[in-house]
């Protein structure tokens, strides 16, 4: 059973349509990458999966359990979905503490010391243990999105969902990121990851999808994704994107 | 002008059987700040939940919450004011009109001036609300839901705290205001200080010390208010966010 497989999926904003007929599966343990141009669906197509953004056609199960049927409680499984921002979203009011322990008391029913004690090892996992007190706003742009990935992982996640984790940062912070999502995906960790680092898919991805218009039209093995992609809208955005 | 000037009129027995002219000025700021701030707790409650409710998925619930609002914007304070007093019990069933008519005062003109003032502060705690809302971004909602926090969950932790820190400021001149409304219940007969003020005049003729003395009465109480709402501002503050100037952001 595949950890997150998308069967058929459409989605219309109005009258228009941003995802067509999209399937996809991703197995336990694998690494998917999605890229296109901006604008492709893609950061619609990975909040589909914990049901951030409803679809009007077909169906998505997240380990066995559909998304659309209206019996599925959300929370709970979103609870187990980690997800990552490409705007970090941690909670500004909130120390980088509580931040790791919200979730994890309110929604997990852990108790406070160990909500803090499994927050403060998974901050010490992406190497920010000594900010711990701080708040988010004192933290910088890199910081913070490894402090949203420890915040996720908090949560005991059985599969990861990143949108976009790096397109925020400055160019010096991104490799900072990726060093954690690279460790993650090397543990094995489930993941599914919107982004434009062709040398983090390079490095860890097992498949790669490309999109284009609401549409999947590339979902290969790494290898041949990057050797020879079979249509060429694919090939022209590999082609733009890997010159520099 | 022709106008003799009698300061000592305030240490003077008042015909009203309440003490001093002073006291019956302290009588009615008394009784101005039991309307005033029971007023703004109400107002703040039930404006928080129609805010709140104008930000909900829920069409219908938000639909209701927006012609709450503009209901109670749109129509004159003193309107309002009139309709709760001389209206309002009259369609009130079992009996309960005939029960506020006979209220004694204070009670009669102060259970529909707080009732007035309460509803028409909610309607525009609500809009402030709700632009408080609108105004976070829309990760941070998605951010709750996502951690697996059900809607309540996300509004009560996540943007509800963001939201009273942003419009703390705003909510301040919200309960200066219902301080300074709270005046429009003399209309209904409610002895407050903008009333007894105008009572002493009545018998004394001391008019300008009369108001005098109400005005700096008024912008004492905001003055309080003012500092009392920054020290709470300062206490909320959040570092690197609303409130505090941005420190210089620490890279590692």
């Amino acid at each position: 059973m595949a950890m997150i497989d998308i069967q058929h999926i459409s989605k219309w904003y109005g009258s228009f349509q941003a995802l067509r007929d999209c399937s996809t599966k991703v197995e336990k343990g694998e690494v998917l990458v999605i890229c296109g141009p901006s604008g492709c669906g893609k950061s619609t197509l990975i909040k589909t999966v914990n049901g951030l953004e409803p679809i009007q056609e077909g169906e998505i199960l997240v380990n066995g359990i559909s998304l659309t049927s209206p019996k599925t409680n959300l929370p709970q499984l979103r609870a187990h979905v980690g997800m990552v921002f490409q705007h970090f979203e941690l909670f500004p009011h909130l120390s980088v503490r509580e931040n790791l322990t919200l979730a994890q008391v309110k929604v997990l029913k852990r108790s406070k010391a160990e909500a803090g004690e499994k927050g403060l090892q998974y901050l010490e996992r992406v190497g920010l243990l000594e900010q711990k007190d701080k708040f988010p706003g004192q933290l910088s742009g890199g910081q913070q999105q490894r402090v949203a990935i420890a915040r996720a992982l908090s949560m005991d996640p059985i599969c990861m969902l990143f949108d976009e984790p790096t397109s925020a940062l400055d160019p010096e912070m991104i490799s900072e990121v990726l060093d954690v999502m690279v460790k993650l995906a090397q543990e094995g960790m489930t993941m599914m990851v919107v982004t434009h680092e062709m040398g983090f898919a390079r490095k860890v991805a097992h498949r790669v999808i490309f999109m284009d218009q609401g549409r999947i039209i590339e979902d290969l093995p790494k290898e041949d994704f990057f050797g020879k992609p079979h249509t060429e809208r694919a090939q022209q955005f590999l082609d733009k994107i890997l010159v520099h | 002008m022709n106008y003799n000037w009698h300061w000592l009129i305030f240490w003077e027995a008042s015909p009203d059987g309440q003490g001093t002219y002073l006291d019956t000025l302290l009588n009615g700021l008394q009784w101005t700040l039991v309307t005033a701030l029971s007023a703004a707790i109400a107002a703040f409650v039930l404006g928080s939940i129609i805010g709140v409710m104008r930000t909900l998925p829920s069409r219908t619930l938000s639909r209701i919450s927006m012609a709450y609002i503009e209901l109670f914007r749109n129509v004159p304070l003193l309107v309002q004011m009139f309709l709760w007093y001389f209206v309002l019990p009259e369609f009130l069933p079992w009996g309960l009109g005939e029960d506020m008519k006979r209220l004694l005062p204070p009670w009669g003109s102060l259970v529909p001036a707080v009732l007035c003032l309460s509803f028409f502060t909610s309607a525009r705690v609500a809009e402030q609300v709700r632009a408080g809302i609108d105004s976070l971004s829309k990760g941070q909602k998605l951010a709750g839901l996502a951690l697996g926090l059900n809607l309540r969950q996300t509004y009560q932790y996540v943007l509800l705290p963001l939201v009273y820190r942003i419009i703390l400021p705003t909510l301040t001149s919200e309960l200066m205001n219902v301080i300074k409304n709270s005046s429009v219940a003399l209309t209904i007969g409610l002895i407050e200080l903008t009333a007894a003020a105008h009572a002493m005049q009545e018998f004394s003729f001391q008019v300008f010390e009369a108001f005098t003395a109400a005005t700096l009465i008024y912008i004492i109480i905001n003055i309080v208010v003012v500092i009392v709402m920054r020290f709470l501002e300062k206490r909320v503050a959040v570092p690197g966010f609303i409130g505090t100037k941005r420190e210089a952001v620490i890279t590692s």
